[in-house]
């Protein structure tokens, strides 16, 4: 493998908060983003439950990475994510049981997190402790609040409330009485979309502003294709997203019909 | 001057966005002015607010996307117009706001605007809106001075509001009665005229049929889709064991197939295609009615088919002469 320059630190740790934010840009790890964030404590729960093994996992595969062979690389991975997720879950057992309750089964699917799973593998086994460590940090961090804002806007929209304490006029029987469908999943799938339509967005802006070629890491992220990605996450029910390409010529043909003249 | 360059068939047509938009406007008044003089002046509050917000948000999302400004093509109006058909009269007045929210803004406009949207921004926002509000969105009401005609089991004691008391629609005293007519229920005459609970645009169907017998004269609209949706219904509630006639002219079955399922952008543009729309919208809605814990299943029924639209045009695309069948891919 050729020797790549070394990021400076700093980029490593930015580019898991925006540019590289894995769940509003590499759309990584759905299911336990559209399944707890159904209020904040629970997207900041699994959120910082997710970082912690994603740090720690980081941290052992970068340094066993010269031991680990090549050939059964994902399943060492998924042991040492494993072993991490059994500690999450014993210290939330003890101390957080109400939080440990909510989350359920969403605790031991870390381990199958392709989030985890991805930054292992293009990260953690090809480079050194400090900088492994500071990507986890960055891509824990952007993935907490990608959760975060994802429960802030369900539990206001949908319950009326923020962090359990309920806001005036937003209870039933306030001015405004909360939207019941986006505590149910398909508020999950609103929340999401919007959020990721603004964050590509603000990205083609930063994009415009800076004029300078795509990050060299995007395009190692990007080898994860959507199947991939899918395959790695085994946890939830959408099935292979690799069907869903972009409109064929044909359908956008007709769709333009409204604008015919 | 400006050339055109575009490729044939070449077709001149004096039909315009506009004009067929206000068309629909058009159509639609009948019904209102009948549910404003069956459900008084909230009716006429509750269309006005969906109406007007739904044009606001046209033009702020315009506004705020950069894009030229749409509201003169009365597609807002239209949508706002159908939303409002959909509401329940005693709705809380910014129920209707985020609908048109919903519709115009998220359905619609984050989708590339006009002619871009998947699916009916209208029927998504009520649907959104019944998932969101499920009490505030089925409570029925009628003008207390109406109420005499509308059947004694359809009203049941007086409701908040001055004149308005609260009413069950038909199809709930159906699903209620366990599918068989009662002589309580409101006679078929009251039904057609409107005399019934319901949403603002479905209960008048004889003044919904004036603006269909304008839109099929203006031939602003094809009846593949909605003989087709409608008939399926008949056929299936009648091989259900339940009476056809009944379930045609209850709950948005009209107001639904002949001016939601004829939506230009939504539905496929074939002419097997629309009749394929129309049977599986009719099929839909009958499970729903005989089967389902709701009691009306019109509007997931056209907004299931409008999601297997781009499917059923793929299958139906006709072959041009000499031209070789769709490949496989």
């Amino acid at each position: 493998m050729a020797k790549k320059k070394q990021q400076p630190l700093l980029t490593i740790f930015g580019k898991g908060l925006l540019r590289e934010n894995p769940v509003l840009r590499l759309v990584l790890g759905m299911c336990p983003t559209l399944a707890v964030t159904t209020s904040v404590e629970n997207g900041l729960g699994m959120g910082l439950a997710a970082s912690f093994v994603l740090i720690s996992s980081n941290l052992i595969i970068s340094l066993l990475r010269n031991a680990i062979p090549a050939k059964v690389r994902i399943p060492a991975f998924i042991t040492i994510i494993a072993g991490m997720v059994t500690l999450v879950q014993m210290l939330m057992q003890a101390f957080l049981p109400a939080l440990n309750e909510s989350l359920g089964i969403f605790i031991p699917l870390i381990t199958v997190n392709c989030i985890i799973l991805a930054r292992a593998e293009m990260f953690a086994s090809k480079n050194a402790v400090l900088p492994s460590v500071i990507d986890g940090l960055g891509m824990g961090l952007g993935y907490t609040a990608a959760l975060v804002l994802m429960g802030t806007i369900r539990e206001i929209m949908g319950n009326g409330s923020f962090f359990n304490l309920s806001l005036p006029g937003l209870q039933a029987g306030g001015y405004i009485e909360p939207m019941l469908v986006m505590i149910l999943p398909p508020g999950g799938f609103f929340a999401l979309g919007i959020l990721v339509a603004f964050a590509q967005k603000l990205n083609a802006y930063l994009d415009k502003r800076e004029r300078q070629p795509a990050d060299q890491d995007l395009n190692c992220a990007g080898a994860i294709n959507d199947q991939t990605a899918c395959l790695l996450c085994g946890g939830c029910s959408l099935g292979q997203r690799g069907e869903q390409g972009p409109v064929d010529p044909e359908t956008a043909e007709f769709n333009k019909r409204g604008n015919r003249s | 001057m400006i050339l055109q360059v575009s490729s044939s068939p070449h077709i001149r047509d004096r039909s315009s966005t506009p004009r067929l938009m206000l068309d629909v406007v058009i159509a639609l008044i009948p019904a209102l002015i009948a549910s404003i003089y069956m459900f008084g002046y909230r009716a006429a509050l509750v269309t006005a607010v969906t109406v007007g917000s739904a044009v606001l948000f046209e033009y702020i999302s315009r506004k705020v996307m950069k894009r030229y400004n749409s509201i003169s093509d009365y597609s807002a109006v239209v949508t706002g117009l159908l939303l409002a058909f959909n509401l329940s009269p005693t709705i809380p007045l910014y129920i209707p706001v985020i609908g048109s929210f919903i519709a115009i803004v998220i359905v619609k406009q984050m989708f590339g605007g006009i002619g871009q949207n998947f699916v009916n921004p209208a029927l998504a926002a009520r649907v959104i809106l019944t998932l969101s509000y499920p009490s505030a969105m089925t409570r029925w009401a009628i003008l207390a001075s109406r109420a005499k005609d509308a059947g004694a089991a359809a009203v049941n004691g007086a409701a908040g509001g001055a004149d308005l008391i609260s009413a069950a629609t038909p199809l709930y005293l159906l699903q209620d009665s366990g599918g068989q007519v009662t002589s309580d229920m409101p006679t078929y005459l009251h039904m057609f005229i409107g005399f019934k609970g319901g949403c603002l645009g479905e209960v008048p169907i004889l003044a919904l049929l004036i603006g269909i017998v304008y839109l099929v004269i203006r031939k602003t609209i094809a009846l593949w889709t909605p003989l087709a949706f409608v008939g399926t219904v008949g056929l299936l509630t009648f091989l259900g064991g339940q009476d056809p006639l009944y379930h045609m002219l209850s709950g948005g079955l009209v107001l639904g197939a002949f001016f939601m399922a004829t939506d230009y952008v939504t539905v496929p543009l074939t002419r097997s295609g629309r009749v394929i729309f129309g049977i599986g919208c009719g099929l839909i809605t009958s499970l729903i009615r005989l089967f389902g814990g709701m009691t009306e299943g019109v509007s997931f029924a056209i907004l299931f088919m409008n999601l297997l639209t781009p499917h059923i045009e793929r299958l139906t695309t006709p072959v041009p002469f000499g031209g070789r069948a769709h490949e496989k891919q």
